[in-house]
């Protein structure tokens, strides 16, 4: 293929966004990230195309498969553009239907279109629905309205002018400048300033430099990176290119969990399809600037996510941190000035160059800037993918964006930033996403994951569950991480026993001073805030499971008496058919009873009683 | 193809988990014999590589089935159920967490999450995302690979 220079870049921009504004094609955007595919969106896919070629309306509609459209809980999803309908939940059976009602009579297909869960009402068109109306899609841009695989449709889209006007009319202090005007701070979890990371490798004088980029997404509860990739690998590479310049580096490498296969698949066909077009590899755009990338895989451990760790693994070694200084910005990969930032991070940089780093700042807080992508998950109706402008309260992002608690249950807590962010109770609900704000309230904004949690959470054996997770990924290197989590976690599963005392509960807190200053990477720094935050916000759960053997939320096996209250039961019979086990006694009319001999304690009945009625 | 990365690469090391990787693929698991294989190619120790190997979640140095079934044991997919599944699992295949079934075919293992929190709870079988899953889709999706099985291995 042709290389392109900057005019013909330019040329083959206007000439696509052209093409696209004078056919009158509507297009059918089908989600097509994981999530969807799992849920069959390729045989919607497939069924959609045949039916469009049987009912020969080939020429008026186009089948696009996009990335991962954000509302994952609703895929697969179909968005008919430019009218904007939303149709969700498609089978292959409503294919047919869908094509005859909308595509050819014209009318909406009233049973597939998204139903808000408050008004019962259903709603028509995506940009109207609750979940999107409140969110403010920058790194997300393209999400859903463009073909990942096709380079085209990116440069459609503005795609590599941030790239030209990085390459061919910006110094490298320029483009450092307009970063750091930008206020744009890491989104890999802790918040460093990118134009000031990046000015330190400038400034690191060596012929090699690096610029790698962090998608190892390791945090339980985030999905935001690999549906980035997924949705807009592009945007991703121009902010490396753009960063090369910027530090002067030639090589890059995006450290790439192997568990995202289709991420992983995608950027590499973008990369490919960037190099055949010149806008990656020698001379990009003849600007005589130079930059390869690489994808590196990673097999598999979280703490290769740290940055000197994911270093490290790169060369070979096992990825295990190592003390700072020196910084990566001096001696990183191969001992050369390399700079690391996240997916999300990379995904802003073109945009900040394009519009500028004031156009970028004009949005946010004092002291965040831009927007935020989010993933929810957990007891949340709308599980997905969300960007909101840093500043939008938590609250907004759990009821509005995400759609409020299911099953008429009570919100607890939000846990923010992964088992070693913080929970944020009820009281706090109206802070602001805001680096600094939430870390007053005892949790960090991390990489991104939102977990909401209902009543039924045990917030005593919520800490142990994230103890547990953090001690097994403790790669063993320093004492304090390794020796301090495990005695953390048996602090914690003494609790949830029924065994603890509260000589216990001071123990902990103790410990978390120790560990959190002598502990030599972040794992370990902060491998005690499960602790400190549930502590700080639900001290009376850890105090009633130590002195009255009471699990409040009835999670902890070991506190309950798996008896039927037969003031409460209302003999619906409802455990007994949930029961795996055979293990309730129940006939109509009559109250149910447990049979403990039988009883697996396994909580299915706890969970299905609508009365409270099990103890 | 990866012999001709590893003489253009500047840092062979660079490549070491890639190497492993493929000669997991072709012999199933990294024997010693495919251990030491690896680390010829890529100059480095046997020992190194055993350090590696061992390191990571999806490089095995024992044996494993012809599927590998990475069942999410993280927050989310625990919140959403992990359990019975995993018991569900347990039961259906008549193995332990971390063991093989007797014909070969499936491996079960846990695995912190593996970023598919939005379809939780979640499975990885041979690097494919499965999810949301229940008992009865375990089953249906453990029968379609008992099949597929059959009918691509000659008897
Ligand atoms: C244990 C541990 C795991 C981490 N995992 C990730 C990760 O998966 N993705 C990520 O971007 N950053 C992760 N980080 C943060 C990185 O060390 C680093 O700060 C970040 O990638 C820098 O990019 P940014 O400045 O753009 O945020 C992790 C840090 C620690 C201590
Ligand atoms: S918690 Fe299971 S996939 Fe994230």
């Amino acid at each position: 293929m042709e290389k392109l220079t900057f005019e013909g870049l330019q040329q083959r921009q206007k000439a696509l966004s052209e093409k696209a504004a004078s056919a009158h094609v509507s297009q059918l955007l089908i989600c097509g990230g994981t999530g969807c595919h799992a849920t069959g969106s390729i045989k919607v896919i497939d069924a959609i195309r045949e039916e469009i070629r049987k009912q020969g309306l080939t020429d008026k509609y186009e089948v696009v498969e996009t990335g991962c459209n954000g509302f994952c809980a609703m895929g697969p999803i179909l968005v008919v553009h430019p009218e904007g309908v939303f149709y969700q939940k498609l089978k292959a059976d409503d294919v047919p239907t869908l094509v005859q009602e909308h595509l050819i009579d014209g009318k909406h297909v009233e049973k597939l279109l998204y139903k808000d869960p408050n008004t019962k009402k259903r709603i028509p068109l995506q940009d109207d629905i609750p979940f999107f109306s409140h969110q403010m899609p920058r790194v997300l841009r393209n999400k859903g309205l463009i073909d990942p695989e096709s380079i085209d449709d990116y440069i459609r889209r503005d795609g590599y002018q941030g790239t030209a006007k990085a390459l061919l009319e910006m110094a490298p202090e320029e483009i450092i400048a307009e970063v750091k005007t930008s206020g744009l701070r890491g989104r890999g979890g802790a918040g460093f300033p990118t134009g000031l990371k990046w000015e330190f490798a400038s400034k690191s004088p060596s012929e090699v430099k690096f610029v790698l980029c962090n998608a190892d997404e390791g945090d339980p509860g985030a999905f935001m990176d690999r549906s980035i990739l997924e949705a807009d690998p592009h945007a991703v590479i121009e902010g490396m290119i753009i960063a090369a310049k910027a530090i002067n580096a030639h090589q890059g490498y995006v450290y790439a969990r192997t568990e995202y296969p289709l991420a992983i698949k995608r950027l590499q066909k973008a990369i490919d399809d960037a190099r055949a077009m010149g806008l990656m590899g020698e001379n990009i755009l003849g600007s005589g600037f130079d930059f390869e990338l690489e994808i590196y895989q990673g097999a598999g451990a979280f703490v290769c996510g740290e940055e000197t760790a994911l270093m490290r693994s790169i060369e070979g070694k096992r990825g295990m941190p190592r003390p700072r200084p020196p910084f990566p910005a001096h001696k990183g990969l191969w001992e050369k000035p390399t700079i690391l930032n996240n997916v999300e991070s990379f995904a802003n940089v073109a945009q900040i160059i394009l519009n500028g780093g004031e156009w970028y700042a004009s949005v946010g807080t004092e002291k965040s800037k831009g927007t935020k992508v989010f993933a929810i998950s957990g007891d949340v109706n709308n599980i997905g993918l969300v960007e909101v402008p840093m500043g939008a309260s938590l609250r907004g992002i759990v009821y509005d964006v995400g759609g409020g608690i299911p099953k008429k249950k009570k919100f607890k807590a939000v846990q923010l930033g992964g088992p070693s962010g913080g929970c944020i109770p009820e009281q706090y609900l109206d802070t602001p996403v805001d680096y600094d704000e939430i870390v007053k309230v005892g949790a960090i904004m991390g990489s991104g994951g939102v977990i909401v949690m209902d009543e039924d959470t045990c917030m005593v054996d919520m800490a142990r569950f994230f103890m547990d997770f953090i001690q097994d990924e403790s790669c063993g290197k320093c004492t304090p991480c390794r020796e301090g989590t495990r005695r953390f976690l048996q602090l914690l599963e003494k609790i949830c026993d029924g065994k603890g005392e509260l000589a216990d509960i001071d123990a902990l807190e103790e410990m978390a001073v120790v560990i959190k200053e002598t502990a030599l990477c972040g794992l370990g720094q902060t491998a005690a805030n499960p602790v400190l935050s549930t502590l700080r916000y639900f001290r009376d759960e850890y105090e009633a499971h130590v002195l009255e053997k009471r699990c409040p939320a009835k999670r902890c096996v070991n506190l309950l008496k798996f008896e039927v209250d037969p003031d409460k039961c209302t003999a619906c019979g409802m455990c007994f058919k949930a029961c795996p086990a055979d293990a309730v006694i129940w006939k109509k009319k009559e109250k149910a009873v447990i049979d403990k001999e039988k009883c697996v304690k396994c909580l299915t009945c706890f969970a299905k009683c609508k009365f409270d009625a099990i103890n | 193809m990866l012999s001709q990365q590893i003489q253009a690469s500047k840092h062979p090391p660079e490549l070491v988990v890639d190497v492993m990787m493929a000669v997991q693929e072709h012999y199933g698991y990294l024997s010693d014999e495919a251990l030491e294989e690896a680390a010829a190619m890529v100059g480095m120790a046997p020992t190194k590589l055993d350090e590696l190997a061992t390191f990571y979640t999806f490089l095995y140095r024992e044996p494993v089935g012809r599927y590998v079934i990475h069942l999410c044991d993280s927050v989310i997919c625990w919140m959403d159920g992990y359990e019975p599944l995993r018991d569900h699992l347990c039961k259906k295949l008549g193995i332990q967490m971390g063991e093989t079934t007797p014909d070969g075919l499936f491996t079960l293992l846990p695995v912190c999450c593996i970023g598919y929190c939005d379809r939780s709870p979640a499975m990885l079988i041979n690097k494919k995302a499965y999810g949301p899953l229940t008992s009865e889709k375990i089953d249906e999706i453990l029968e379609t690979l008992r099949s597929e099985a059959a009918e691509t291995t000659p008897s």
